[in-house]
């Protein structure tokens, strides 16, 4: 997979992750192909565990989502996943739910790659080179859930806080109404898909059943030529069960994993603004200090307490530079955030429209084969006599 | 809110999807040509054209309800005169309880949902009350063909008077009493049914149609709650793909930006092939499930006919009992003959009918499942490749547009 950006240097990295093997718990295998002189050889495989990647994600977010980047999650420990409505009979060892960890796991770590800042964390490149990792401790808070609780509390205590944005604040202020609006709008979608998966499924079970009927219905009728119709209509509508069965799974893993992504990375994204809020608060509260030394030195001043006065002055002098400092984090993580949101945008753009387009072609696809199975079928039901 | 409704006269004769290859000759053509659903009972229009003699004139029409269909086919199944004939099954009581409680479900939850949102659900449940009333109309006009059809029937007195009398049959529904004697009625059917199905026929022709239909009678009961089952299941995902068109609409409308037009497009997509998804649904309810269901009440009719035969012939051969009994003793040897040549005609005279009338089942069964599983077939056909053409251009579309 190649990402063209506007990044000076247009680089290769190939990562796939394949064949998850049980031992012990679940290793993945990676294999990397890359033209990127950072790294040590052109092509190479590594194993990982599914914590090792939650594992990542910590580092990586301890790291970065303070200075305003949008970090990818991970996908989630449980079979759960989102909408909290399981989806027919699922396990942690059904095949459905291995690959479709595995898909999201190599999504995530293509995220992590072609994020041109966090590529160059040394962390980044240790996960994908080093031949064996030390076990990631405290993944639990990672897990899910607890990663949408550490959001949503997040979230909340900022609605709380009353915030007094000036003008250019607006921006921001838009932008994360636009982003909860959508995040409303994707999880209502996402549980509409998971509702299409289920309604499918269903369906390729009751055209199953329906095909044994109208076979045993087509053996007891004494006509010759409409007894062997209806065998071929009950060909037409096994053939069919299977059609719905391959559907439904596009429709999950075209669709509803997609819309599952991006409900995650939208908690990333409301993360930074979050981060952003954090870092401005600080300045104030500097900002406050700041103002109470003056106030202390113009006490002691008044007092005429010189003993007193020079620790004054010591404490202005030291908030003076908190409050500047703070002012610049606050400009840079301010930057950051808009210049994170604008790519995030870009790659969200260009996601969405390459999954759906994928996803309406294996609809495509589906319509095709049934148009043959029903030709293959009317000379048939036009033979009987 | 849906008290009145009015349908034109041609999308009803577009319904009929098992009427097949009945002789509809001059001498007496019926027709439903109009329906009026009301409150509680739907209205029929019973159109009838007839060179026959018997009618005072050629052409005319009466307004009929349910209860007098059914008036006029127990009248037929009482009729000893008809016992070695199938009797076109009765039209199935029309049940709008479950359409007009979602409506009504509707209704109350206006407040709770976008006006979109209530127009588009209700929209839904008037295409879905409406498909249920066309039903309806169609398995009434069926059982009126079908007796039209059939050469004794057609000519039967209470169905003149059905066809001619413009005021109301005054046929009451049946009160409880009638109601348990029909049960009982029934109950001791059943358990005759038993008796003569065990018992092995002399006559070849029909001890085959004895075995066949038994056999066929349960596996088309069992392919008709299968296919129920299926295109249920095609309807609630099409009604998925329904809200997943409303959502995306939702999200393209938030913004001009390229992924919000790019939404619109799908969800435009999905609005038009969620409407072809549904139009499968319903052509696979009109050309399998009632096909299926149908030939589930005919093949039922064609067990009663064996039924009455089995009766008879019981009846003939305890009156060759009696008579044996009356010669041993010689008593009342005259008005034993008499019972016996009594019960040796009628069963005679049933099986013969009961012959023809079971070939004429087996010809219109073929011929109504080549009709619609040809008909089936087409448009199974045209509806996948409406949907390839649309998913094509839409494809092509959005990948022009990247």
């Amino acid at each position: 997979m190649q990402l063209e950006e506007e990044v000076e240097d247009k680089f290769e990295l190939n990562i796939s992750i394949t064949n998850p093997e049980k031992v012990g718990e679940f290793h993945y295998i990676s294999p990397f192909s890359t033209t990127l002189p950072m790294f040590r050889s052109k092509t190479f495989t590594v194993r990982r565990r599914f914590s090792d990647f939650l594992g990542l994600y910590e580092k990586l977010s301890d790291k970065h989502t303070p200075n305003g980047y949008i970090v990818p999650p991970p996908p989630e420990k449980s079979i759960m996943g989102m909408t909290k409505v399981k989806v027919g009979k699922e396990d942690n060892s059904s095949a459905e739910f291995v690959e479709r960890r595995r898909a999201a796991l190599e999504r995530y770590l293509q995220r992590v790659v072609f994020h041109p800042s966090l590529l160059q964390d040394p962390d980044v490149r240790e996960f994908l080179e080093r031949d064996d990792m030390p076990r990631a401790h405290n993944t639990q808070a990672l897990s899910g859930a607890g990663f949408l609780k550490m959001i949503n509390r997040a979230t909340d205590s900022l609605s709380k806080m009353t915030i007094k944005m000036n003008e250019s604040d607006v921006w921001f202020e838009e932008k994360l109404q636009e982003v909860e609006a959508e995040d409303q709008q994707l999880r209502k979608l996402h549980i509409m898909v998971d509702s299409l998966v289920g309604h499918r499924k269903e369906l390729s079970v009751n055209t199953g059943g329906f095909a044994k009927s109208v076979a045993m219905l087509g053996s007891s009728e004494d006509n010759t030529a409409l007894s062997r119709a209806l065998s071929q209509l009950a060909e037409v509508e096994d053939k069919m069960e299977q059609l719905h069965q391959e559907q439904a799974a596009s429709d999950s893993f075209c669709f509803a994993e997609l819309l599952a992504d991006y409900i995650r990375l939208l908690g990333s994204v409301r993360a930074s603004f979050d981060q952003r809020m954090k870092t401005w608060q600080r300045w104030q509260d500097a900002q406050n200090m700041l103002q109470k030394k003056r106030e202390t030195e113009a006490k002691l001043l008044w007092a005429n307490k010189p003993d007193k006065l020079q620790q004054a002055k010591d404490d202005i002098t030291e908030w003076e530079a908190k409050v500047t400092q703070y002012e610049r984090d606050f400009d840079r993580v301010s930057a950051t955030v808009r210049k994170e949101v604008l790519r995030f945008e870009k790659e969200k753009a260009c996601d969405f429209k390459k999954q759906i387009i994928k996803y309406l072609e294996s609809l495509l696809q589906s319509q095709q084969q049934l148009i043959k199975y029903w030709e293959a079928f009317l000379p048939e039901a036009k033979a009987i006599a | 809110k849906l008290c009145k409704q009015y349908f034109p006269v041609d999308i009803l004769s577009k319904i009929l999807s098992i009427n097949v290859d009945l002789q509809t000759d001059a001498t007496l053509q019926v027709d439903i040509s109009d329906a009026l659903s009301e409150r509680d009972k739907v209205k029929f229009t019973v159109h009838t054209k007839s060179t026959l003699p018997n009618f005072k004139q050629n052409e005319f029409s009466v307004v009929r309800q349910h209860e007098e269909f059914i008036w006029l086919h127990d009248s037929f199944v009482e009729n000893e005169e008809y016992a070695g004939y199938i009797i076109p099954p009765a039209p199935p009581r029309p049940d709008f309880d479950a359409s007009r409680e979602k409506l009504q479900k509707l209704g109350e939850g206006e407040g709770s949902m976008t006006k979109e949102e209530f127009t588009k659900m209700k929209q839904e449940l008037e295409a879905e009350y409406l498909a249920i009333f066309k039903k309806t109309v169609a398995m009434h006009e069926v059982f009126l063909c079908r007796v039209a059809a059939h050469p004794v029937l057609r000519k039967d007195m209470n169905f003149h008077v059905f066809l001619e009398y413009n005021q109301d049959l005054s046929v009451r529904g049946k009160n409880k009493r009638e109601k348990m004697e029909d049960f009982f009625k029934n109950v001791v059917k059943s358990a005759d049914g038993v008796l003569v199905a065990g018992v092995k026929d002399v006559d070849d022709f029909f001890e085959h149609e004895k075995t066949f239909l038994l056999e066929y009678h349960n596996r088309v009961k069992d392919a008709s709650s299968k296919s129920d089952r299926m295109i249920r299941s095609h309807k609630n995902a099409a009604d998925d793909i329904n809200r997943i068109a409303s959502t995306l609409y939702t999200l393209g409308t938030q913004d001009s930006t390229d992924v919000c037009k790019f939404f619109l497009k799908v969800s435009e997509l999905f609005e038009k092939t969620r409407k072809i998804e549904a139009r499968v649904a319903a052509d696979e309810d009109l050309k399998l499930a009632d096909l299926l269901k149908y030939y589930l009440r005919e093949s039922q009719a064609a067990k009663d006919l064996l039924y009455r035969r089995g009766r008879a012939l019981v009846d003939y051969e305890n009156a060759n009992k009696a008579l044996d009994k009356a010669r041993a003793k010689n008593k009342d040897v005259l008005q034993a003959e008499t019972s016996q040549q009594v019960c040796c005609q009628k069963f005679e005279k049933i099986s013969e009918s009961a012959k023809q009338e079971l070939i004429d089942f087996k010809t219109r069964r073929v011929a109504a499942f080549r009709k619609n599983l040809v008909e089936l077939a087409e448009l199974e056909l045209k509806h996948a490749k409406g949907n390839l053409q649309l998913l094509q251009s839409c494809v092509g579309v959005l990948k022009g547009d990247t």
